[in-house]
């Protein structure tokens, strides 16, 4: 039972907006993954038991502030309470939805100058950003397609589908300048254009939902929090391409967004927003779920591929380009979760609109999962453009507990890491590919003077090592190798020369592996060796960590004063490093032991420090 | 029972999977998920009567099962704990939290199982809670903000609950 015709649609359109209008006082309760770890489901259970007729109560997407979570937005008041449990629900209700005014002591309180902000709008963390993509996230329940519609959702896609040709929605992307929110940037228009251009029967769409870099979890959060958003952007690339199926491609380790996409295609397959003939045309469209299996690979767009056809998600060499032989060897476009996520707001508001937003070239908004040591840690959305320290300090709030700035690692383990004379750049794809970095999926990782740069790229390559497909040789032996390196210069092994080996090493893997995996695992080592060089060095040559985090340059004391000389520990050390007499103090022979702490954790007298 | 008979009830739910998802090879993960959901393992006796049942080579079925991480072909635990080791996790000091379960339910040398089949103990890089980190989840569960005391807590309540069962 598609939708007839846009008249049809705009009918349901205003049945929805009435309804949302009724509900003119509402309670949203976040039910992101971050908040519901905080328990805000106890949260949500206990405003229902207890709420007033007229007030809806809904529970909603991520809001992006997950550290201050769990969160609670009252709206049309746009009071936002952070931090509340169950307990506060009853003081809620009585005091500001029956008597209208503010619980003070749970709205959000600047934790550096204590100055309190009532509404969302201005608490720092979000005044500086520009919600696009995100813009429903947190705003609306995620269950319910007649909020998303109500909010001018499926919009674009009517209007791609009843009044646009194929060509036309092609030439509003090449216009928009969209490029590519998955990592490599490439123009989302071009794509579609190559795909478009393809001679065949069948041909297919897919978003790729697998997310695979730590520390980032902005696709994440749109599935869970605005999970029609994304099938409204699907269902404009398949009208494009001229695609009537599209394929999800979700990681297994997203139980919660495989649940709201669902229910999601269920409910726009309900009300004709998908399936056959939509809108009184001929073009047709519905959705398949895929469920990723844990392997960071398969989100190489070849791999992929390979994994939805039930085979080892490996990646293959290109060309031939999936847009010409994808998915069983048909046409196939595939998008990021952001990207398609972006396309309707570009669809309605026009392609002009998008370049007025960011820069030259970096076109429109990019989200940033903000994350480390840093004050606040969330999802935020700006501008392309703006910069490092904006980020960092305006949004972010700075670093916690005083700490200095110390570096940022930014596109997980395919990017970089940035030092603080970094810190003016423009976050966009061109600035930060000059400087060895990348925009990648937007993970940004904050780190402080706590943190050594040598043990970070060492996480980074063991990273890249044990996800390595193993395919080809230069990937699977040569960051094996590097690993290696890595280990020796953090364990204090290490002469120069393995210092030369490893950047040698880095520039052919770079340049001799087959896909972006290996292309990109040198970039961590890489860039701590451009801008944090005198780390490595000292980890070599004054066999010390500056940080203070590698454990081989560190030792296990007794302190004499406290030791009782109990034995347990000598008892405990696996290579016979303590010596002593019983009721006397015992010894650590440095040269014998091995650093394992298993005597810190015996002695019941805190005698074992680490120095 | 006899051998014989656990085997064929075993199948019997095996067949029933690989009826709702088809035959295609497509259809091989999916299965290969419902199936682990079922034994929370991919014992090898059903590896291979998958492969005769869906007529795909064994060396097919065994390939993808090995390659994905999701997969295991032994035998997990009852709670599934994963500890976060992704970057934000990292920085956020998630070793010691990794170390602090390990020791509280026993785990020694290389295994990540206890003998008792009770808990499984993993790191995995990145649960995308990282605004909560270092996040650990114990069968889907997230808990965030972890420390080594917070996490023994939840562990020991745990026990406790299966203690009383
Ligand atoms: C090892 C590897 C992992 C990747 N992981 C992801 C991912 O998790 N999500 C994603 O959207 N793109 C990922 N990509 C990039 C995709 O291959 C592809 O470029 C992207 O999905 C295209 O979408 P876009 O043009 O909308 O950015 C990965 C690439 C590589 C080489
Ligand atoms: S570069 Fe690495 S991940 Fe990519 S195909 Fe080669 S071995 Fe596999
Ligand atoms: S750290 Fe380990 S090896 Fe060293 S003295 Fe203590 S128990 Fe022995
Ligand atoms: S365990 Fe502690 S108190 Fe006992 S001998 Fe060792 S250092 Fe001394
Ligand atoms: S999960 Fe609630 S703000 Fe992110
Ligand atoms: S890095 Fe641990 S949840 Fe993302």
């Amino acid at each position: 039972m598609a939708m007839k015709s846009l008249q049809e649609f705009a009918g349901y359109v205003r049945q929805c907006k009435k309804e949302l209008e009724s509900r003119a006082r509402r309670v949203l309760v976040c039910a992101g993954t971050g908040c519901l770890a905080n328990g805000s489901e106890q949260v949500l259970n206990e405003f229902h038991r207890l709420s007033v007729d007229a007030v809806a109560v809904t529970k909603s997407g991520c809001h992006g502030f997950c550290e201050a979570g769990p969160l609670v937005k009252i709206e049309p008041d746009s009071i936002l309470y952070v931090g509340v449990t169950a307990a506060d629900v009853a003081e809620i209700v009585k005091t500001t939805l029956r008597d209208g005014k503010t619980v003070e002591r749970l709205l959000y309180h600047h934790p550096v100058t204590g100055q309190m902000y009532r509404g969302e709008k201005d608490i720092p963390f979000y005044s500086s950003q520009s919600r696009v993509t995100l813009a429903n996230c947190g705003a609306i329940d995620p269950d319910d397609i007649r909020e998303y519609v109500a909010r001018d959702g499926y919009m674009a896609m009517a209007r791609a589908v009843a009044d646009l040709s194929p060509d036309e929605i092609i030439e509003e992307m090449l216009a928009s300048g969209l490029r590519g929110r998955g990592g490599g940037g490439f123009p989302t228009g071009r794509k579609w254009f190559f795909a478009r251009n393809a001679q065949a029967s069948q041909k297919y769409v897919v978003c790729n939902g697998d997310e695979g870099d730590p520390g980032a979890f902005m696709d994440r959060s749109v599935m869970e929090g605005d999970p029609h958003r994304v099938i409204e952007g699907l269902a404009i690339a398949g009208r494009a391409i001229g695609a009537s199926v599209g394929y999800i491609y979700v990681r297994a380790e997203y139980p919660l967004a495989v649940a709201r996409l669902r229910r999601a295609l269920k409910q726009a397959r309900n009300v004709g927003l998908l399936g056959d003939g939509l809108f009184g045309t001929d073009f047709s469209f519905d959705v398949i779920i895929k469920e990723g299996a844990g392997a960071f690979v398969c989100g190489e767009e070849t791999a992929l591929l390979a994994s939805i056809e039930g085979r080892r998600g490996m990646p293959r060499p290109r060309p031939p380009f999936p847009a010409n032989e994808g998915l069983w060897g048909k046409p196939t476009t595939i998008n990021n979760v952001e990207t398609l996520a972006t396309v309707p707001a570009i669809m309605l508001r026009g392609a002009e609109w998008f370049q007025s937003i960011g820069r030259e070239g970096n076109p429109g908004t990019k989200t940033f999962a903000i994350t480390g040591q840093v004050a606040n840690t969330g999802l935020i959305e700006v501008p392309m453009g703006k910069t490092l320290r904006e980020v960092v300090f305006d949004i972010g709030g700075g670093l916690r507990c005083d700490k200095q700035f110390k570096a940022a690692q930014i596109g997980g383990p395919s990017g970089g890491c940035l030092s603080a004379e970094q810190l003016d750049i423009a976050l966009d794809y061109d600035s930060l590919s000059k400087v060895g970095a990348m925009v990648g999926s937007g993970g940004l990782v904050v780190m402080d003077e706590g943190t050594c740069m040598v043990e970070v790229a060492r996480f980074f390559m063991h990273f890249a090592q044990s996800e390595s497909c193993g395919k080809c040789v230069p990937c699977r032996e040569g960051t094996r190798r590097m690993l290696e390196i890595l280990e020796k210069i953090v364990g204090g092994r290490a002469s120069m020369d393995d210092l030369a080996m490893l950047e040698e090493l880095a520039w052919v893997v770079k340049e001799s592996s087959l896909c972006g995996l290996g292309k990109t695992a040198p970039n961590p080592v890489l860039t701590t060796l451009r801008y944090f060089r005198d780390e490595y060095l000292a980890h070599i040559v004054e066999h010390r960590c500056p940080a203070g985090v590698c454990t081989a340059f560190k030792s296990y004391k007794i302190d004499p004063a406290l030791c009782r000389g109990c034995t347990k520990c000598r008892k405990t050390c696996p290579v016979g490093a303590i010596s002593g007499d019983v009721k006397s103090p015992h010894v650590i022979d440095q040269s014998v032991c091995a650093k394992c702490g298993a005597c810190k954790a015996a002695c019941p007298f805190g005698a074992i420090s680490l120095s | 029972m006899t051998p014989v008979e656990t085997a064929q009830r075993k199948f019997r739910r095996v067949n029933e999977i690989i009826e709702v998802h088809g035959h295609e090879q497509a259809a091989l993960v999916p299965i290969l998920q419902e199936v682990q959901a079922e034994y929370r393992y991919l014992p090898e006796e059903i590896l291979t009567y998958i492969s005769t049942a869906m007529r795909i080579p064994a060396a097919t079925v065994f390939g993808v099962a090995t390659f994905y991480a999701q997969f295991s072909l032994e035998p997990k635990g009852k709670y599934l704990v994963r500890c976060c080791d992704g970057t934000a996790c990292h920085v956020r000091n998630s070793k010691p939290v990794y170390d602090a379960i390990r020791a509280k339910v026993g785990l020694t040398d290389g295994k990540f199982t206890t003998p008792d089949l009770k808990f499984t103990v993993e790191t995995v890089s990145c649960l995308g809670a990282c605004g909560l980190a270092p996040v650990i989840t114990i069968n889907n569960e997230v808990h965030g903000k972890m420390t080594p005391e917070a996490a023994a807590i939840i562990i020991d309540t745990l026990l406790k609950r299966d203690g009383d069962n």
